[in-house]
């Protein structure tokens, strides 16, 4: 076993970024947020059913981790992963027509909106078991590494997994064996209504990953070149054979937990103070800084963006349902792998 | 010229040896196939079945694990989703239940909820039954709970045979396999033979012929029912024992053959017998043969009690030769 010296660094982005790269920065953030937003639409029209977890407000996180990895790192998530799912290469319609129940969704609409999965991508799924998916991410990340393979899995999680069992076995086994994971904890500082400060007697989550001696940062989940430069650090880290790292987004959600939730617990001035911070005109403001972007080009890539969700609900509305018969289908496999 | 001995076909194990060889072909079959869980390693196994394996194929492939349930089996998990062949061992079944969040909610959902793109090619080795004076939270039987759940097969196994051969026959399987041992019966010797031979694990296995009613079982009790159906002999009773084997799924056509030829049935097992695998294999039995039926199905399972520690009362609890024979009885309208 490896001694390993533990950090809570804060990371601040550098502004030099380049265009090509800004530009595809924004892209993803906005992709993610104009799919979310439709999806609201979606619901309210009764076309999506279910619950529907946004991701709106933390899209940074997602867009800059995703800039880090090769295509055939692996990804594990929670519920709230429809910007993960976005992000890593998944097509906009089969995930629509997840949402919308429908057989070229990417789980045949068995999933929906919580339970995205697309082998293809190395995307493991959406779980909604809070901190369920981590032991799997250490085990993928395991199964690479005992077959000699050079790739990281990256491991999504809110601040409200640090309270299961289940997070703590996992990154202790993965510290142990030198697991090739990063533990992308997104602090949005609630678990549905319950607030960190009232759920963990330590709020300095990095410390929790201190603990097993895996090394950990605070990063600025709201600053998408933050959250890239930070995560490039500990991919390259683990990629080296380093063992697993821990990194802290701090975040936060614009909308309520869930469609169905009231949202009586934040208080309206916080959320506003957030909302000043939103990542996408921060790095408009940026890219325009550098004289990268002008006004014109972002209403160009809106358009373009608009574009393609018109497109992924019409791909939606298009694909039908799965058969019936087909209900039993997948219980057990039907051909040995 | 010399003479030679023939080599031996058959040897004589317990049922402890014939496990650890199965665990051993497998790995020597499959270099994706490893072992984790707690004290398997340096230690040997709680019960001594993986007792060498450390030295034999070394720390990366026999892997002791902290005290983490839920970790061991969601690692294993991973890991055969992404190309291994995991076997993950959990001491008893008292504490499976840490890691059952993960056997049902990814495990067994996994392939279905993913629209057949992730299939989980686990093996999770566990303990089960009283016998040991261990008290109530190491001597349980929790077959019936695994047994409830789609996507997931459940062995039972109980026999030297089949222990020779059970694990690489799981691991060929493409999905989840929960394989019940019992530790009571570890140290049973029996010859099995040399070259390990497949066995039909989908199907319930006979282990005693017979023409007056069918004794329907599985796990360590099979061999109390055996001890049982030699007594009844003695009475003139000719008992057919079956020992289900398959949990999930249940093997309907070898009990109904039988009980079409008996037209009596007894349902034997360690669990509880309240929503137990025995009333699930009475139903079904009543469901599809009931005109074959003489007698109703009746069913013995363990006290309704958690397992005391005290000899007296362990032995109370659990269904004994007197019990079987008594029920048997009753069902030839002699009791």
């Amino acid at each position: 076993m490896t001694e390993r010296t533990s950090h809570t660094t804060e990371l601040t982005a550098s502004p030099d970024v380049s265009r090509e790269h800004g530009v595809h920065l924004l892209r993803e953030m906005l992709r993610i947020r104009r799919f979310e937003e439709r999806c609201v639409e979606l619901y309210s029209a009764a076309k999506i059913r279910g619950f529907l977890h946004l991701y709106i407000g933390e899209e940074a996180v997602a867009t800059g981790v995703m800039a880090t990895l090769e295509p055939d790192d692996a990804v594990v998530s929670t519920y709230r992963e429809h910007g993960h799912a976005i992000a890593k290469g998944i097509g906009m319609g089969p995930i629509m027509a997840e949402m919308f129940g429908k057989v070229d969704g990417v789980a045949r609409g068995r999933g929906g909106s919580m339970h995205l999965f697309d082998a293809a991508t190395r995307f493991y799924g959406g779980n909604a078991i809070v901190a369920g998916g981590i032991p799997l991410a250490v085990g993928i990340a395991l199964a690479d590494r005992m077959q000699g393979r050079d790739r990281v899995t990256v491991c999504f999680f809110g601040e409200g997994a640090v309270d299961e069992g289940a997070f703590h076995e996992s990154i202790n086994l993965a510290s142990l064996w030198d697991a090739p994971v990063l533990f992308a904890c997104e602090n949005n500082r609630y678990s549905m209504g319950m607030a960190l400060e009232r759920a963990e007697a330590q709020t300095d989550l990095a410390l929790k990953a201190a603990g097993y001696a895996v090394p950990a940062w605070h990063v600025d989940g709201m600053d998408v070149l933050a959250v890239e430069e930070g995560t490039r650090r500990a991919i390259t880290a683990i990629r080296a054979g380093g063992g697993p790292a821990f990194i802290e987004y701090e975040t936060y959600r614009f909308r309520a937990h869930s469609m169905y939730d009231p949202d009586l617990y934040r208080d309206p001035k916080e959320v506003e103070a957030w909302k000043q911070r939103d990542p996408i005109p921060a790095l408009i403001e940026t890219l325009q800084k550098l004289g990268h972007l002008d006004d014109a080009e972002v209403a160009a890539l809106e358009a373009e963006v608009d574009a393609e969700v018109d497109a992924a609900v019409a791909f939606a509305e298009d694909s039908p349902l799965e058969p019936v018969e087909d209900l039993h289908r997948f219980v057990t496999s039907e051909v040995a792998p | 010229m010399s003479t030679t001995t023939p080599a031996p076909t058959t040897v004589t194990l317990t049922l402890r040896e014939a496990l650890k060889q199965s665990l051993r072909d497998a790995l020597h079959r499959d270099e994706r196939v490893f072992l984790m869980g707690e004290d398997i390693g340096a230690y040997g196994g709680c019960f001594a079945v993986t007792m060498g394996l450390l030295d034999e194929f070394g720390p990366e492939r026999i892997r002791d694990t902290p005290l983490s349930e839920v970790a061991i089996v969601g690692t294993a998990i991973g890991a055969a989703m992404n190309g291994m062949r995991p076997i993950a061992e959990i001491m008893t079944c008292n504490f499976s239940l840490l890691a059952l969040d993960q056997v049902i909610n990814n495990a067994a959902t996994l392939l279905h909820m993913s629209g057949g793109q992730f299939n989980v090619p686990v093996v999770i080795r566990t303990t089960a039954g009283a016998g040991k004076q261990l008290a109530a939270q190491h001597s349980h039987s929790f077959e019936p709970i695994f047994a409830h759940i789609p996507g997931i097969r459940v062995l039972s196994i109980a026999t030297h045979e089949d222990a020779r051969a059970v694990l690489w026959q799981a691991l060929e399987d493409p999905d989840p396999v929960v394989l019940f041992e019992y530790p009571r019966i570890m140290t049973m010797e029996a010859e099995v033979p040399v070259e390990p031979t497949p066995v039909d694990l989908d199907s319930a296995a006979i282990r005693r012929a017979g023409s007056d009613v069918t004794l329907i079982t599985y796990g360590a009790i099979q061999h109390t029912v055996l001890e049982a159906a030699a007594a009844l002999a003695e009475d003139g009773i000719d008992a057919e024992v079956i020992d289900l084997r398959s949990l999930r799924p249940l093997d309907d056509a070898t009990v109904l053959g039988s009980v079409a030829r008996t037209h009596r049935a007894v349902v034997i097992e360690e669990p509880w017998r309240t929503l137990g695998v025995g009333a699930e294999v009475a139903a079904r039995v009543t469901e599809q043969a009931f005109y074959d039926l003489d007698a109703p199905v009746a069913r013995i399972g363990s006290a309704e009690v958690p397992m005391p520690y005290a000899k007296h009362l362990e032995d109370a609890a659990q269904p004994q030769v007197p019990a079987v024979v008594a029920a048997v009885h009753r069902v030839m309208h002699r009791g």
